[in-house]
């Protein structure tokens, strides 16, 4: 467990730090400068960037960070798209030198398959036990009531207010 | 020497949290009522010692004793009176007082307030209450000590993050803990449930208002938080489904889960394994979020005051309390048998489809926000979850939930024929849907996210005033409007919340689809167009304020011709923290705001400006209001006041023993 947490610390620390330097770095996300003439191309690098993680933020993605390192993934994702690549062609670019750890939404290959399928496989589930709830009590028998008379009594109190 | 008394205080609210914890809850095992009778003040005297030391640190952070370590690492003797006090919680070792002090509020509000209660109950409940409270008093202690001195007082201290340094997040968190303890309160009620063996619909009449008013609560603190990310972080974004934010989101999907179910335990005697294991697991979501913020573990950009050494502690907390209550529900959860029977088609039916579905989307989010850290731990992978996931595996819930709702509100319990239940919702229906095509004719864009916005706003508003009509019965129209004057308030609050709901999720969805942006340098003088408005670049001046240095634009909104707002947006310094922030300027308004950035000076002396066209933004906070307005009207409800009533009861009637 110490072994967990040292590594969640030491791998805290630099995120801390990256988090001042980005805040300290320019007031906003994507300058003007970087902002491509071709209206589409720009649209489509805007939509990409959105789903590529700030390698040095805290869960803010290209789009949105200040850091200096997200202004270069900005601009290597207009380079490329300038370039002539779909917009799948730049993410596998991106991956391939920054890892699946740029990827806000990761990819629903291998062990992440659990997590894409959590949701649907929960709702099938919760909804199969609740189906049988509900059959069951449709067809339970009346109850008696199981309160002592001053229990009555008490909750008749209770209820009357 | 003020905050000695108050560390005292601390230390002495402990022991009486000790005592409180052990000799009612041995009391009610063994039948002894003076022992079981310790409760009520010892709840008071907690409430009382640990606001006295809340107190005492307030005080050193008002004048500044630079003595105390915290206000040294908080605090500077510029900073505005507002933010020395909200900076009593702007930080790890004050927020965890703030929290625990809520804690022993609401301990003591169910010994004032609990008159109403069998005995043995209230004290297993004021039991329960305090162990979670001694937890917290031990946590504080031994790991963050707020109290501590400094043998070499500095000259001044080093200021509050400049990003808290703002109305809307000197309040969030006090709204937050309100609702993430409030909490604590259904988890007491079920596990003294659970102790006592028995849940009926006495018991879900009372935890009905503690789980209303703590989600009440969430629901203001979370639309603070996210009002301030909307005009502090400056780009105008209002949810980034960050781990610290999922944190506060979960409890609530869950005590709104809670919410609907304790209304068929309280109606019809049923669902009462289910309530119990929600009250539980609404409360374990709160520690759950109490151990994502306070240990950092999972990063995130709201973690300001992190400590993994302090996130073992709470994740023992979170283990106990947890594993405890999980254990005494396996072992007892069977003795509750359910007794109403009611039909497959039924108010019963569409509140457990309800639960279902907030539920689950809880554990979406659950399962998303640990997953980065599962994945590693366990898989090898570096990864992140973000924002396209969680809106691509969240929303479907919220859209089936929407979608069903007018539905199951106005379904007749015990059995229901859908063919009838529909029939006053038919016209709502066609007019969503008329009010969708339109929506969807009329966009530019071919993006389906507007339109079933409209579809749903146009479904639950109507669907809840429908439901209001069709309850005042088939009278003339003078009669229908007195019996709606004299509906109970808990009706009102329902179709008002469910109306918020509504009113939230098109905000969402058409700022989502409609924004526009505009980035830019410009002239001094420059005008250039974004939407329908034209704005002009006037002047840029250089200012100071009281602990930071301002550059401040003057920028005018001409629409038609006419000006429609002169807007002054900000960049910041403070030098003491060295940071910046941005401080955007917005013309708020009913259909659209207008959101106004500065930037930074360009080597030719143009400055760097963005804006942005955010139709319906208000909407989304105005939904929350409107949510947390109905739940105000139905906490008022005096079928709600059993408290209040116990008070009253008649002098005659000695309480059944």
């Amino acid at each position: 467990m110490t072994g967990v947490w040292r590594k969640v610390r030491n791998e805290c620390a630099p995120y801390i730090a990256a988090m001042l330097i980005a805040f300290a770095g320019p007031a906003f996300a994507v300058q003007p400068d970087e902002v491509l003439d071709d209206p589409v191309l720009e649209e489509r690098a805007r939509d990409l960037s959105k789903g590529l993680r700030c390698l040095v933020c805290r869960n803010e993605s290209i789009d949105e960070s200040n850091a200096d390192l997200a202004r270069d993934l900005r601009l290597l994702v207009r380079e490329r798209l300038v370039a002539g690549d779909s917009d799948d062609e730049v993410i596998a670019f991106v991956v391939d030198r920054y890892g699946e750890y740029v990827l806000l939404k990761p990819t629903a290959t291998g062990s992440n398959l659990v997590l894409w399928v959590a949701g649907p496989a929960m709702l099938v589930l919760s909804l199969g036990i609740a189906a049988v709830y509900l059959r069951r009590r449709s067809r339970a028998p009346a109850p008696d009531r199981g309160l002592s008379a001053e229990e009555q009594a008490r909750l008749k109190r209770i209820l009357e207010e | 020497m003020i905050v000695e008394m108050g560390h005292f205080a601390l230390i002495l609210a402990s022991v009486v949290a000790v005592v409180q914890m052990v000799v009612p809850m041995v009391g009610a095992q063994k039948g002894w009522r003076g022992w079981m009778a310790v409760a009520e003040p010892a709840a008071s005297a907690q409430f009382l010692l640990t606001g006295a030391a809340f107190a005492a640190l307030t005080y050193a952070f008002v004048t500044s004793d630079f003595s105390l370590r915290l206000v040294v690492l908080n605090s500077h003797t510029d900073k505005p009176m507002l933010y020395k006090i909200s900076g009593v919680w702007g930080n790890h070792e004050g927020s965890m007082l703030l929290w625990v002090w809520i804690l022993t509020l609401f301990g003591a509000c169910a010994a004032w307030f609990g008159g109403g209660l069998p005995p043995s109950l209230r004290a297993r409940v004021l039991s329960v209450q305090s162990a979670i409270a001694v937890a917290f008093f031990a946590f504080i202690l031994f790991t963050s000590n707020p109290f501590l001195r400094l043998e070499v007082p500095p000259m001044n201290g080093q200021d509050l993050n400049p990003l808290l340094q703002d109305p809307g997040l000197a309040f969030h968190p006090p709204f937050l803990y309100l609702g993430y303890v409030g909490l604590s309160m259904s988890f007491s009620f079920a596990v003294a449930a659970l102790i006592e063996g028995r849940v009926d619909a006495a018991w879900a009449r009372w935890v009905r208002p503690w789980t209303l008013a703590a989600w009440l609560f969430l629901t203001v603190g979370i639309a603070l938080g996210s009002w301030w990310a909307y005009y502090e972080l400056g780009w105008g974004g209002f949810w980034f489904w960050d781990p610290v934010e999922n944190a506060s989101f979960m409890p609530w999907l869950i005590a709104a889960a809670l919410l609907h179910s304790a209304i068929v335990v309280e109606k019809r005697e049923a669902l009462k394994a289910w309530t119990i294991l929600l009250a539980i697991l609404a409360f374990g979501f709160s520690l759950i979020g109490t151990f994502i913020v306070r240990s950092g573990v999972l990063t995130s950009v709201h973690a300001f005051a992190n400590d993994p050494e302090r996130g073992v502690f709470i994740l023992i907390i979170l283990g106990v309390f947890m594993g405890g209550a999980l254990t005494l529900y396996a072992a007892r959860a069977g003795i509750m048998e359910a007794k109403g029977v009611f039909s497959v088609v039924s108010r019963e039916s569409a509140l457990v489809a309800n639960n279902v579905l907030l539920a689950v989307s809880a554990m979406v989010v659950f399962v998303g926000t640990v997953w980065p850290l599962v994945a590693e731990l366990f898989f090898d992978r570096k990864l992140s979850v973000g924002p396209p996931f969680f809106d691509a595996a969240f929303t479907p819930f919220m859209v089936a939930l929407a979608a069903i709702l007018p539905v199951g509100a106005l379904m007749p319990w015990k059995r229901a024929r859908l063919g009838r239940v529909m029939q006053p919702l038919w016209g709502v229906l066609a007019l969503a849907v008329a009010a969708g095509a339109l929506t969807w004719a009329l966009q530019t864009g071919r993006s389906a996210l507007a339109p079933v916005g409209m579809v749903l706003v146009v479904w639950l508003v109507g669907g809840a005033m429908a439901e209001l009509w069709h309850r005042s019965g088939r009278n003339d129209f003078s009669e229908k409007i007195r019996r709606l004057m004299r509906m109970p308030r808990a009706d009102w609050g329902k179709a008002v919340a469910h109306s918020g709901l509504g009113v939230t999720i098109f905000g969402i969805a058409a700022l989502t689809a409609w924004q526009q942006e505009d980035i830019r340098v410009a002239q001094l003088g420059e005008t250039f167009a974004v939407g329908a408005y034209e704005i002009t670049l006037n002047d840029v001046a250089r200012e100071r304020g009281p602990n930071f240095f301002t550059i401040k634009a003057d920028m005018s909104v001409v629409r038609n011709g006419r000006e429609v707002a002169r807007l002054f947006p900000e960049k910041r310094t403070y030098p003491v923290a060295q940071m910046p922030t941005t401080e955007a300027a917005i013309d708020n308004g009913v259909f659209r705001d207008v959101y106004l950035v500065i930037g930074d000076p360009q080597a030719d002396g143009r400055w760097s400006a963005r804006t942005y066209i955010k139709p319906f933004a208000n909407w989304i906070w105005a939904g929350c209001i409107i949510m947390a307005l109905g739940g105000c009207l139905s906490l008022s409800d005096r079928r709600y006041r059993v408290a209040a009533g116990a008070r009253r009861a008649p002098a005659g009637a000695v309480p059944a023993q």
